[in-house]
This record gives structure tokens, sequence and C-alpha cells, in this order.
């Protein structure tokens, strides 16, 4: 298979700029004939519909959640980065080029990163003009503030909530393109398939999550903007409904799937408290700046933390990392506490946490200092956990938190199905093996608001006039499956629940594939996901019908193709026989326990085609050409 | 017109209506009060207020109409909102409760509908003077030899009364309670109530209830324990 | 702990409802509330019986999908929490819990605990917006903000859009939510132009969904999950009444 990354010829720098000017248009007249679907309404699906709705296209817009504003987006903290260089601290765009680069761990594609900082300005300007209300200075100025990977402060913030602030900037948008009669929204519709005719996406199979009714849409091409698969570990910082689906479902369709096995862990979440836990909560790493992590030097130990002598604590961050202490990157300070807690010596219930202490902190500075710095995140602790952590150390422990892969695609965000374009998280294409802080926000609201709208332009200009009617036989076949798998998962009637089965996948997934892999641990995954695959499609349990609301039924199809995806993501972690980014490979690190790149055999993209069922995926790779960039070592010395 | 039509026919038009017929009610109930105060000096003085009162002519009618129009004004909205609001619950918590509503605004519909039941008795009484139909026959003569209505006498012989006494207390009593969520309530109405002035409002407005309450049950009270006669 | 649950099961938006009892053994007192659910749901399906449907998405208190009554109060007993942030320690053994849906006519119940809030969609679309064309935004520091009036825009805009202001009202009035919705763009310079259309539009579109009016008790902002002060809502009757006399007087 070939790949054609589409990457416009010219110096790195104008490649964008010359590439916009000469991408073909849609006649305005025109463009009312066209129809566009788009799934998913976070940063990039709403930013995407808002924006082609207003140019002129007719869209549709699907959401699971009950109102668009609800993407998980919205959960994003803390902010946005723009190279607008405020702070006159020296940024610049090629800056923040870079910085993605290389925080990428160099497996990104370089004219996608640049454009990305391109245009990162523009959407700051956007995002002021809707009234999304940034923090201000006193003289009425956009404020900064620092962010991990960077040296200069050129993250925008709306308190504690860009996400949800961003996201209510391009839900209004939306709101008003609706208003306008640009954009037709479907909420509570779930896409469960991808139509393709001729070759082309040129519809979705989605049921209604009301009344049950499966239906067919029809359009001229087609967008996904349907997040990340961090759900496939059933435990992450992800909202419950998100998932893998309607990716999963073009994969099948034939669309390629981009390095599966970049996934980032985030150091500093709330740990879990018992079994039937539900979700974990991610809190600021900031923390980290004035906490020290810690754990009992005894195994198994459970004497409350402040009755452990400070002889017999383990500051193993301190005494392992001496020059960055505990503030050592997030991958590094992940695993090290995935050490100490599978060495046993981990704290709280179920043994799977670390102690960041503030005590010295506060003797050092004052509790009045912390409170200030952090008393928002010592609230959220209480709220979830009951404790004071002004008074007993917070107990944290990593979780997963974004996933770096995606569907493949091009420089137009078109995958290599003709008509199907993939944005925000559900694509591939810009953050490599790891993404830096404040920059998935950037990455959505660049591809919805300013890429996607002009470069859908490339493909709908070539193909004038072919809609199809949702009575063609392509679409009623694959509205047949869909019944077909509806009707499959409520008769089987057997004995487990669902979130049994997602529970095991996950716990099997977290420990053979999550912060560490080896080749070992991601063998018998492969090999027991089919083995639980079997069972589930043998003896879950679905109760009711598919002709209503049932979120039994939402939940096992979302968690049959978590249960085929979580296979391609060990496949392919398998496959990369190094540790890259948020890929930690156990027999390729450095003495010091660093990640341990392997430029010359995989500066590729791995980019998987589906085969068949129980098939093995082909691997194609694109290779990384790099002409701005020399690749080097991520150093945390 | 049509603006303005549509204006009194929005949910926020007529929270106006209330809050400012209220204001006008409010205010006249105030110059009430401290018209009937008056009881306590010489007979001859409530007496002489009572007759430039009614001899006021076309100007007492036309305070009595626009204090009728405020009235409708007042009920008219608070029944059109009380619909609206009962539409807009149709099926009810079957366990209900509040956090912090005072008792007071959970009991506006109640205190207001027996307070205009007073209002209708309380005219009936001294206005038309068919509760007590020897009140049309009561006159007296001020020092100046006019003759005017015994007003002093009137009110006397009312509360003297135990029954009218304490038919006042409660009327003036679930007044005052209206009140006092009215009072600051109307602030918010109009936009003038924040943060900075809501706790120095809302005790304004219990001390004006109480202040209200305490002088208009004074004057049934002294007639009862003969410190007016 | 044990707890005995009523809950509210209704098939069907066109369905009767009931309240059903539940007992909910050996809770879990660091569970939040609606992994308490899931507890109960898991035992229901493995019973043979249908779970009980309730919104939920982030559980972190953001999305604003989350929706229960608790013994009469939306979101539950914690102040300036959402049910799904809300943990079991706060109840004791043997506590009996009614659970409810929102409840007001503009949210009709889609099933059990789910209710329709596509209203408040309905409102924004009428002009919760700021008419900008995506690309043709100035550079974002040429109109500078007052950090005051950044500061109050934020505090309005942290709106989660739950309703639980709707469904705590007496009356069902959705006041504090358009109140903070409009306040936010309203205050800032970037809304300004289109103040007066965006306030009469959405107040026009609110009372054609059917919410009751406001009763100036504040219970609103008592459960709101953000904490978002009637101030806004005072704000809006400012506005709205000198946009609708600009209109009575001027056309």
């Amino acid at each position: 298979m070939k790949l054609d990354s589409k990457i416009p010829s010219g110096p790195l720098a104008e490649k964008w700029t010359r590439y916009r000017s000469e991408i073909k248009l849609v006649n305005p007249a025109n463009k009312r004939k066209y129809e566009i679907i788009v799934v998913g309404s976070g940063l990039a699906g709403a930013a995407a519909a808002a924006s082609m709705g207003e140019m002129g296209y007719n869209v549709k817009c699907f959401c699971y959640q009950d109102s668009p504003r609800r993407a998980h987006s919205i959960a994003a903290q803390g902010g946005i980065n723009a190279a607008k260089n405020y702070q006159n601290d020296g940024d610049s765009i090629h800056r923040l080029f870079y910085d993605t680069i290389k925080g990428g761990d160099f497996r990104a594609r370089e004219a996608n990163v640049h454009r990305l900082a391109e245009v990162s300005a523009e959407i700051i300007d956007q995002c002021a003009a809707q009234g999304v209300p940034f923090a201000r200075e006193y003289g009425g100025h956009l404020a900064n503030r620092s962010f991990g990977g960077a040296q200069v402060s050129r993250t925008f913030y709306a308190r504690g909530q860009t996400g949800q602030q961003l996201l209510l900037g391009a839900y209004s948008a939306l709101c008003r393109q609706i208003a306008a009669g640009t954009v037709k929204m479907y909420p509570r519709t779930e896409m469960l398939d991808l139509v393709l005719v001729d070759g082309h996406a040129k519809g979705i199979v989605v049921r209604d999550m009301v009344t049950g009714e499966i239906s067919c849409h029809a359009a001229d091409a087609v967008a996904l903007g349907t997040g990340g698969y961090a759900n496939v570990y059933d435990l992450s910082t992800n909202a419950r409904g998100c998932n893998v689906t309607a990716a999963y479902r073009a994969y099948k369709r034939g669309a390629l799937f981009a390095n599966p096995c970049y996934t980032q862990i985030h150091p500093t979440c709330i740990p879990v408290s018992g079994d039937y836990q539900s979700k974990l909560t991610l809190m600021s790493e900031s923390l980290r700046n004035d906490g020290r992590v810690w754990v009992p030097k005894k195994k198994g130990d459970t004497r409350k933390p402040h009755e452990i002598p400070e002889d017999e604590r383990d500051y193993y961050l301190e005494r392992k990392y001496p020059s960055y202490g505990n503030l050592a990157p997030r991958d590094i300070s992940s695993r090290s506490a995935k050490e100490v807690c599978d060495e046993g010596r981990g704290v709280g219930p179920g043994g799977q946490g670390v102690y960041l202490d503030f005590s010295d902190s506060i003797e050092r500075l004052g509790l009045a200092v912390i409170q200030e710095r952090y008393g928002n995140l010592f609230e959220m602790y209480e709220r979830i956990t009951g404790e004071d952590a002004y008074k007993v150390p917070m107990r944290i422990y990593p979780a997963l938190h974004y996933t770096m892969g995606g569907l493949w695609v091009d420089y137009n965000l078109m995958s290599n199905i003709p008509g199907l374009h993939v944005i925000g998280e559900a694509n591939f294409s810009d953050h490599g093996a790891n993404r830096l802080g404040a920059s998935a926000l950037m990455q959505g609201l660049a591809d919805g608001y300013f890429v996607l709208p002009y470069t859908i332009g490339a493909y709908l200009a070539d193909v004038r006039g072919k809609r199809p009617s949702v009575d063609q036989k392509e679409f009623q076949d694959v509205k047949k499956e869909v019944e077909e798998q509806t009707n499959r998962l409520v008769s089987i009637q057997g004995d487990r629940t669902v979130q049994s089965f997602h529970k095991e996948l996950g716990k099997l997934m977290w420990d053979k594939a999550g912060m560490a892999r080896n080749k070992k641990g991601l063998e018998e995954a492969i090999a027991k996901i089919p083995e639980i695959r079997e069972e589930f499609w043998k003896n879950v349990r679905v109760p009711g019908s598919g002709e209503e609301l049932n979120q039994e039924l939402e939940k096992a199809g979302r968690l049959a193709d978590f249960l085929e995806f979580g296979e391609l993501l060990c496949r392919d972690a398998l496959d990369r026989q190094e540790s890259c980014g948020g890929h930690f490979r156990e027999e390729h690190q450095t003495e010091d326990g660093e990640a341990l790149r392997d430029d010359e055999n995989y500066s590729y993209v791995s980019c998987w085609e589906h085969r068949g069922d129980n098939e093995k995926p082909a691997l194609h790779k694109e290779p990384l050409v790099y002409e701005e960039v020399k690749m080097a070592t991520r150093s945390y010395k | 017109m049509q603006n303005f039509a549509r204006l009194f026919r929005s949910s926020l038009g007529k929270k106006y209506v209330m809050a400012v017929s209220g204001l006008i009610l409010l205010l006249f109930v105030i110059g009430h009060l401290v018209g009937n105060l008056q009881i306590f000096a010489h007979p001859d003085v409530i007496n002489a207020y009572a007759h430039f009162l009614q001899n006021l002519g076309p100007g007492l009618w036309a305070v009595r109409l626009i204090l009728l129009i405020t009235l409708v004004a007042h009920v008219w909205a608070a029944v059109e909102l009380t619909l609206e609001n009962k539409r807009a619950r149709p099926e009810t918590y079957r366990q209900d409760d509040t956090i912090q509503a005072s008792y007071a605004s959970r009991t506006m519909r109640i205190s207001g509908f027996i307070v205009l039941a007073f209002l209708i008795f309380h005219l009936a009484h001294y206005t038309l003077q068919v509760v007590d139909t020897e009140y049309q026959e009561m006159y007296t003569t001020l020092a100046d030899g006019t003759e005017v209505h015994d007003v002093h006498a009137m009110m006397v012989k009312g509360f003297q009364s135990v029954w009218i006494s304490l038919f006042y207390l409660v009327g003036v009593g679930l007044l005052s309670w209206h009140l006092r969520h009215g009072f600051a309530s109307m602030f918010q109405s109009i936009g003038l109530r924040n943060a900075t002035i809501a706790q120095t409002l809302e005790k304004t407005a219990i001390g004006f209830a109480i202040i209200y309450f305490l002088g208009n049950a004074l004057i049934p009270i002294a007639v009862l324990a003969g410190w007016v006669s | 702990m044990d707890l005995k649950l009523r809950v509210w099961r209704q098939k069907n938006r066109d369905a009767e409802g009931r309240l059903v009892e539940y007992d909910a053994k050996d809770i879990d007192p660091e569970m939040s509330f609606l992994e308490m659910l899931d507890v109960i749901n898991e035992r229901l399906v493995a019973a043979g019986d249908d779970p009980i449907a309730f919104d939920h998405d982030c559980r972190e208190g953001i999305c604003g999908a989350c929706s229960a009554t608790i013994n009469g109060i939306p979101h539950g007993p914690q102040r300036a929490t959402t049910v799904c942030q809300l943990h079991m320690r706060h109840f004791k053994d043997g506590d009996v819990l009614t659970i409810e849906p929102f409840r007001a006519k503009a949210f009709p119940v889609v099933r059990d605990l789910v209710v329709d809030r596509s209203a408040f969609d309905r409102i924004i679309e009428a002009g919760g917006f700021v008419s900008v064309r995506t690309g043709s935004a100035p550079e974002a520091n040429t109109l500078p903000v007052p950090k005051q009036d950044a500061d109050w825009a934020m505090d309005a805009a942290s709106c989660i859009g739950c309703g639980a202001c709707v469904a705590a009202c007496k009356n069902a009035s959705a006041m504090l939510f358009v109140a903070a919705k409009a306040g936010h763009l309203n205050t800032l310079p970037q809304g300004k132009p289109e103040k007066d259309r965006r306030v009469l539009s959405m107040v026009a579109a609110m009372d054609e969904a059917g919410f009751g009016n406001c009763t100036n008790q504040y219970e609103c902002s008592a459960v709101c999950p953000k904490s978002i002060s009637e101030d806004f809502i005072a704000q809006l009757n400012r506005d709205y009444l000198k946009a609708s006399l600009k209109k009575c007087l001027m056309g």
C-alpha cells in the first residue's frame, strides 16, 4: 500500500501558507450542495462543524452526549499553547514547533507540527473574540503561565477550566450555525459504522440512543472527531462514555490505524480506592513542585504515614534522580511509582499509590503559601478521598490520560479512505510519541477551525455531485450488519455483566501494555485478549432490547470494539522495539532506566491495516523524513 | 405598543409588574400606617386628617384609581405567574426539600391571598362602613367647628371587639410577613440587588417588617388595653 | 454500610413512573454516589432486572451530564458538588435515600433518572454566542478586557449546564442558567454589540421552553455545583429591562 502523506513541497515555514493559497476551492454557490458529516462535538468536531457550516456547507453533526457541550474536551484543566510571544520571552512559531516535535520524541510529522504552531496564534484570537474568558493581567491583556516541556511562558488559561471554556466557545459557534440552519445537530446519537461507496467514505450508520432506531446518513464527506481510546484500559481520566468505536469501525472498513501504542500516562492522579472504581481523577502536575514523593522502605508497611520515621521512608525519586528529584518527567516518575508498588511498597487501599508529602514545604513556606498555591487541588482531593492533605500526605498514582495514536491521516487530515477525514485526538498526526501539556486543546481547535475547513475542499472539489442515496445497497448492507450485532448482543443473555469484561480487559492492558511493556507480557496479552473476547460473545448479559434507551447495550457495543482494539494496541507495542515517549519497552532502556530510542530502525509511523476478523493486521510504514530538525536524545540530566 | 405588550407577557415583564406595583403598594401602606398612628394624638388630629383626605375630591379618586390599578396589576401578575409556575412542574417531587429559601418567600401566595381577603374586609369595615353600619352616623365637631366623621371613635369602637382586633393582628401580621420577602425581592427583580448589599437588604427587610407590624399592632392593642379611648 | 434506596423508575417519556425500593447493602463509604448506583446496577443486571438509567460522563464534576435529586435536593446534600463527586461517606448507615430525576416540564424524563435538557441548547441557539466568523478575529490583545470584568465573566462562564438550578427552583425557572450564560457574554466587550438582542431572544427562548418564573429565593445558587451567584439574575433583570425599554421607546 502506498502511503502518500501529501506534504507540500517548499521550505517548512512556507508550506502551509503556500499550500493554503493553492488549495482547490469550492465555489460559494456550490458549497450548499455539499453535505458533510461530522462525528463528535468536542473541540475539533464542534469547531469544524461550526466553521464549515458558516462557510456554506450543509453539516450534520453527531454526538453521543445529550448536548454537544458535554464532549470530553471539557475536562481539560491546564491551558492552551500559542506562539504569541506576549511575554517577550523569545517565543516564536519555530520554538513552539520545535518543542512539540521534541516533546513528541521525534516521532511526529514535521510539516503537520509546523502548521499547528503557525495557526496556534489565530486560535487565541478566535477564542478571545468568541468571548472565552481567558485570564487577564491588570492592564487588560491576556495572561500566560508556563507549562512542562517549554522554556517560555506561552500557555493561555481560564482558571482551571480551560477545556470547558474553549469548548463552550466552539459550542456557542456551533449553536449559532444550528440556529442559522447550516448545521443539523444529532445529540444522543452514536455512530456505529462507516459506509463506503466505490471506496469513498459516503456516510455513516447511527443508533438513536433514546429510541434505539438505527438509521443511515449519506454525505459527500465524513469527518471523525471522536477522541481517543484511553478507556481500553477501563480506568482512565477519560469520561466513561469515551470510546474507540467510530475510529475502530473506520479501521475495519479499511482506514489505517497509526501508532496505537502511543499512550500517555499522567503521574499525579488520585489512586483507585476500591474495585468499584469507575474513573480516575487527574490533579495538576504542579503539585510536584512542592510535594515530596515517598513510600515506606519496608514491604507491606501498614503504619500510618506520620508513624513512619524519616529513616524508614524511601524518597525514591530524589534517590534515583538526584538532579531532577520530584520533578522528574511524567513517564519516569510514573514508571518509578509502578516499580515501588510492584515491589509491594505501595500505600493506601490495594497498595496502588505513593505519598506526595507537603509537610516539609508547609514547614518551610508556611501553610498560607501552600494554601494559596494549591488550595483548589487540596479541596478537590478532599472531596474525593475525604482526607485533608494539609495534615496527611496525599496519595497519588499514575493513570492513563491521553492517546497520541489514532487513524492515519495525510496533510489534508484525510485518511487513506478518500472522503474520510479525522481530526483532534482521533487522528495520529501532531504529537508523535508523547504530547506536551496544553497542546491537546491547541491541536483540536487547529484541526477544527483552521485546517479541515480548508483542506476538505481539496477532496470535495474533485468529487462534485456524487452523493449517494441511503437506499443504496451499500448503506442497507452496513445497516443490516449493525442491526445484527445489536440483536446478537441482546440475545446472548449470559452470566456476566459488560463491566466485568471491561474490568478484565482493562486490568490486562494496564498490567501488560501500561506504563512499561515487554515482549513476554505483550505476547501474553495478545494471546489472552481473544479469549476474553470469545467469552464475552458467549457469556455477556445485556438486559432489555435494542429498541429503547439501553445503557448496557451502549457499553457492550463499545466494549466489543475495545476487545479487538486492545489486541491491535499490543501488537503495535510489540512491533516497536524501542522506547519513545509514552511507549516504554523494558528491553530498551539505558542503565539509569531512561528510554532508549532507536532512530535507525524505528523512525516511522506504524500504520495498521485490518485484514479480517481474527486475522493478523498488516503493518505499513510511513517513514518520518525530517527536513529541518535533527533528531536528538531527550535528556533530563 | 406591541413591544410593550410583548414585554408584559414575558416572564421578566411580569416580575417587573410585581416589583413596581409592590413598591407603590408598599409606599401606600407606609403612608397609611403613619396616618393611623395619629390616633395617639388628640382625636381632632386624626379626624382632621381624615377629613382632609376625604375632601380631596377628584384627587382622592385619582389616588384610589391608581391604587386600584396597582392592586389589580399586582394580583393579576401574581395569578399569571403562579399559573405558569404550576405548569412548569407538572410532576412534583415525591420528597421535596429546600436549602435556604425563607419561610416567608415560600408562603407568598398564601400570605398574599389572606391579605387580599383582609383588605376587602378592611375596606368594607372603614371605607364602605357596611360591617358596622353605626359608623355611618358617627360625626363629631372639630375645634374650628367643622363637622367631620369621627374616625377616632370609629377606630376605638372597632378595636374594642377582641375578634376584630385579632383579625387585624393576623392581617397586618401576614402583610408584614409578605413584605419581608417582597421588600428585598423587589430590588432583585429590577436588577438592583447584588452580593454587596444583599445582607443589608435582607436585614432591612426584616427590620422593616417588624417595625411595620409593631406599628400596626400597637393600635388595636392600645385600644384593647384602654390607652386610647 | 447498608442503605435503602427509593428510585424513580420510568420506562420512557410517555410511561407512568413510580418510586421503587431497593436495598443497597455493603456500600463502601469511599464510593462516589454514581459508583454506588453502578454497584446496584451490576446487581440488578445479575438478577435479571433492568438497571437504573442515569446520565453521567466525565465523573469529575465538569461535563454537567449527571443529574439526580436526592431527598429533594438536586445533586444531593453536599454544597458546590455534582452528584458524581458526592461520596457515600456523607451518608449514614441505614439512611433512606429518595432518588428522583430533575423535574421540570421543560426537562421531560427520558428514562428513570435521565432527562432531556435540550431546552438549554435551544436557549443558547437563540443568542448565547458572539457572532464572529472563523478566521476573521482581530489580534486578541487589541481589545483589552479589565481584569475585574474578565473575572466576573469567568464566574458566570463556569456554569456546567447541568440544570440543577431548574430542578431546585420551586417554579422550575431557568433564570440562573440564562443569567449566567447571558451575563458572561454581556460583561465582555466582545459581547457588547449583541447585548440587547441576546437578552431579548434568550429570555424569549426560555419562556418558550416552558420554564417557570424566578422566585427570588436563590435555591438555584445554593445547589449550583459551581456556586454561581444570583447576582447574575439581577444583572439579567437589569439588562432585559433596559433592552425592552429601548425597544419599546425607540423601536
